[in-house]
């Protein structure tokens, strides 16, 4: 990947995460989440396991979180499986980071039905913001990624930032987004159009609108 | 069974078989990359397309489909055709042109099958992807932009060499097979990795850039390096071998060689005695054999000698050398060099009894001071195989990594008598118990009389459903431990009992590991190729041939009789070892009945018949009755896998592998 992120030196990871170790409570539910897979599967714990060690990771650094090398081998250690599997399984999923990002990860996407409606836009908005795609901000807040399909297609063009999705943007909501989260507030996540709850039809309802009060049968009208 | 028809042939195939398999049942070749009959089935390289009715009407992988009844496979059809040079492009797409400088032509599946299979040119012309190069160690060459996904090299390294390092990061695009975080794969099994690429990713760093497979002459030989009896072939171009390749077979190596079978023979062509020496004044002198013969005739011997056989010998060799000391007068020969003294008065109870394929069908297996993984790594992938099956492993011993998990009961031979109950409960309820002793334990007095009695308690020879079953075994190191004992090369106190004849002249036939220091007032005659320990030692020493420049047979630790080939001759006036008896018993005055290499093997059959035969010998199960009270910890006699004769440690490639894989030691760049 051109735009790939700088995974930090191997030597350097270790000095800062050899010591890793769940805390208490994460431990408490990592247990949970192993125990959900029968004796002799644990493995199949590995995606949950290396998402509380990642956001573990974030608590820590106060920001996104990402999988340095030893925990992810301290994730593999507690599941009794050889390294090089769950790193494979780290390096697969996009939602794992393998180098540092910010306090604020945003996932733009710019797969075709994002791309028609707007994510341009979208994109320019973050770059007017001083945002670069697969870089942290000097400032270590956003971290800008290009993904693709979040299947959130109803409500294109959208964002993921964290936790959050924030959809039906344009470059105004999504300048007001990131000036949000930048000055500590917690936007409304969710759809930015006025009215709109989730991803029910812009403006009202579209087809079987005899539905909405009461209900309707259609069999004679076909 | 299910019948099918392939092409309109009608085939039966076992249950559960594939329909690539029913294919070439029929006689049919199926192009694949990834598919290989010894590891999981992956399904992903798509080369094996064929044509299924009833199913959809599309393409099917036939290596993942089976084979079911009633089923018609066409392999010639249009709809084939067009699959596969379909799959064939899309599979150049990032593969490079680049094949007049990769080490792979000539014996490159992915070429051959573009020839065979392919439409002859390409659609694409947008950029191929580039991937950067990966190291996996001192053994394994990587171009990692030729790899094309097989994951064969995945698969071998977690199912047959049991070190999971090597798997495939990133996806799509951007997936890259590597091994993990691009450090050394540390197996002692990783060479089969480049016979298994299929294409030019994986090639052998120790023959980078040597020669093109046309130009090799390829003769079948059986390897030294450790009792296994690895069928090998060795690729030579004039004067040497450039390279040792594996062949199948079944019954003893399968298809894969270790590292050391493979790549120690750069060791051949360095280090070698090629002339004969002489010590006078304390210093060994340069000689012609006249010279040499007339100084070992000066000390007059009388019947005052005695012989040492060394690990790699064949069987030829101890044979001639036997006999030239009985028609001198002396019975003093022995094959063990560091000291060994097991009872050997019936050869079943030092063979490996339950065979080398049949130990994969072990329930219960307790090794008993062996580590597999060092003194017969292809053992230890049988035992691995045993495991898969639902063998349980226990072990006595200091715990290192098998590479699969053991129960460790302790390191205390005292075990052997009064074994955990749990334990004790399994081997009584296995339908096929083992136990495999290795040549740590044979060193513990009393061992080997306290597991013949386990062997006894848990009646761990018997009629089973599926034939006869004998469960003891014990794993040698030498590979020609097995053919000495045949020979008669032990003495009932080992090799003290040489030591304490004091005799006036002694042969080292290729015995480096002796400690020579006890025969101080010896004179010693190395015969043998290397100049290592024993060369060191010599009064005498007289070059001979090593295991590639002479005919042999050896016998491995199963007891299985082979025959290896002459690839190329022995450097400058080194001679083969039986040629340089039989001249030397005629300047002794004690002629040996044989002028050709026939002769002797003839004479050698005419006296053990068995060695005439090839295949198992059968020994007869009549073990000794041997005190049996052992105790103590055990130690393995290995301490460096890659290091463990004369032409290893004369090899770089060897020197390498122990430095960088075991002493940890930086990785010396290339010199490219
Ligand atoms: S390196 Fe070779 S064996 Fe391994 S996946 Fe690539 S092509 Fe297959
Ligand atoms: S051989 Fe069948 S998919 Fe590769």
């Amino acid at each position: 990947m051109a735009d790939a992120a700088h995974i930090p030196d191997e030597a350097e990871t270790r000095a800062r995460w050899g010591g890793f170790a769940f805390t208490a409570e994460n431990l408490a539910k990592a247990q949970t989440y192993i125990a959900r897979y029968p004796e002799g599967r644990q493995r199949s714990a590995v995606m949950p396991l290396l998402d509380l060690a990642q956001r573990q990771v974030g608590a820590d650094t106060q920001t996104q979180g990402w999988l340095p090398v030893p925990v992810i081998e301290y994730v593999a250690a507690m599941l009794d499986m050889p390294f090089i599997r769950a790193y494979e399984v780290a390096s697969f999923y996009t939602m794992y980071n393998l180098a540092p990002v910010g306090r604020f990860h945003v996932q733009v996407c710019g797969t075709t039905p994002c791309l028609l409606r707007g994510s341009d836009n979208v994109m320019a908005a973050c770059a007017n913001k001083g945002l670069v795609k697969g870089k942290t901000t000097p400032d270590g807040l956003f971290t800008l990624t290009e993904v693709e399909c979040m299947g959130n297609c109803a409500n294109a063009p959208m964002v993921q930032i964290n936790d959050d999705n924030f959809e039906d943007l344009d470059y105004d909501s999504t300048t007001r987004i990131l000036e949000a989260l930048a000055a500590g507030e917690s936007p409304k996540p969710g759809t930015q159009i006025p009215g709109r709850h989730t991803s029910e039809p812009e403006g009202g309802p579209t087809t079987l609108k005899a539905m909405v009060d009461a209900n309707h049968d259609y069999r004679g009208e076909w | 069974m299910p019948k099918l028809t392939v092409d309109g042939i009608e085939v039966e195939v076992p249950q559960g078989a594939t329909v690539l398999q029913a294919c070439e049942a029929a006689g049919k070749e199926i192009p694949r990359f990834c598919y290989h009959e010894r590891l999981s089935i992956a399904g992903n390289c798509r080369m094996c397309l064929v044509e299924v009715k009833p199913g959809p009407p599309k393409p099917q992988a036939s290596c993942a489909l089976p084979a079911m009844d009633n089923q018609e496979v066409r392999t010639n059809s249009d709809m084939v055709k067009k699959a596969r040079e379909g799959v064939m492009e899309f599979m150049l797409i990032n593969h490079p042109l680049d094949c007049p400088i990769c080490d792979q032509g000539g014996e490159c599946d992915l070429q051959d099958q573009s020839v065979a299979y392919g439409r002859g040119g390409s659609r694409y012309d947008e950029n191929k992807r580039a991937v950067t190069e990966k190291y996996m160690g001192p053994i394994i060459k990587t171009a990692m932009t030729r790899c094309i996904h097989c994951t064969r090299c995945v698969r071998f390294a977690e199912e047959v060499a049991g070190t999971e390092q090597i798997g495939a990061v990133g996806r799509g695009e951007n997936m890259q097979i590597t091994s993990y975080l691009e450090k050394a794969v540390s197996s002692e099994l990783s060479g089969n990795v480049i016979d298994l690429c299929p294409v030019g990713a994986l090639t052998s760093r120790p023959y980078a850039y040597e020669a093109r497979p046309w130009e090799l002459k390829k003769t079948l030989g059986i390897d030294v390096m450790d009792a296994v009896g690895t069928n090998i072939r060795f690729d030579s171009r004039g004067r040497e071998v450039l390279r040792v390749l594996p062949r199948v077979n079944d019954d003893v190596n399968e298809e894969w060689a270790h590292d050391k079978s493979r790549y120690a023979v750069d060791g051949l062509m360095r280090r070698r005695l090629d002339r004969p020496y002489v010590r006078t004044n304390g210093k060994l002198v340069e000689a012609t054999w006249a010279q040499a013969f007339e100084a070992i005739a000066a000390v007059n011997a009388g019947s005052s000698v005695a012989a040492v056989a060394g690990d790699l010998l064949d069987c030829e060799t101890m044979f001639a050398a036997r006999e030239l000391l009985a028609m001198m007068g002396s019975s003093l020969i022995e094959g063990r060099q560091t000291g060994l003294k097991y009872d050997v008065s019936s050869l079943a109870a030092v063979n490996f009894n339950s065979t080398l394929n049949g130990i994969e069908t072990a329930d219960a297996i307790l090794l008993v001071g062996t580590n597999p993984r060092w003194e017969a790594p292809l053992v230890n992938t049988r035992i691995r195989k045993a495991i898969k099956h639902g063998a349980k492993i226990y072990a006595i011993g200091a715990e290192i990594d098998l590479t699969y998990k053991v129960a460790w009961l302790g390191n205390d031979m005292s075990l052997l008598g009064k074994l955990p109950d749990g334990v004790a409960e399994v081997f009584k309820g296995a339908e096929r118990p083992a136990l495999i002793m290795g040549g740590g334990a044979l060193g513990v007095e009393g061992a080997m009389g306290a597991a013949l009695v386990l062997v006894d308690t848990f009646n761990m020879v018997r009629d089973t459903e599926d034939g006869a079953w004998n469960g003891f075994n014990v794993l040698h190191m030498a590979a020609s431990r097995m053919g000495g004992l045949m020979l008669g090369w032990a003495q009932p106190g080992g090799i003290a009992d040489l030591v304490a004849a004091k005799p006036r002249l002694l042969f080292a036939l290729g015995a480096d590991e002796v400690d020579f220091s006890q025969f101080e007032g010896s004179f010693k005659v190395f015969i043998g190729h290397h100049g290592d320990k024993g060369a060191a030692a010599a009064d005498v020493i007289l070059p001979s041939a090593a295991y590639s420049e002479k005919n042999g047979t050896y016998v491995n630790a199963e007891g299985r009789v082979q025959m290896s080939d002459k690839a190329v001759f022995a450097p400058g006036d080194a001679r083969e070892d039986w040629s340089i008896l039989r001249a030397l018993s005629e300047v002794l005055g004690h002629k040996l009945p044989f002028d050709t290499f026939g002769e002797c093997r003839a004479a050698m059959r005419a006296s053990v018949p068995a060695l005439g035969v090839e295949g198992l010998a059968s020994f007869e199960w009549a073990p000794p009755v041997l005190d049996a009270t052992a105790s103590g910890p055990v130690g393995y006699p290995i301490k460096d896998f890659y290091l463990t004769n004369a032409i290893a440690r004369a090899s770089s490639t060897m020197q390498r592998c122990s430095a960088e894989l075991l002493h940890g030691e930086p990785i010396l760049e290339a010199a490219e």
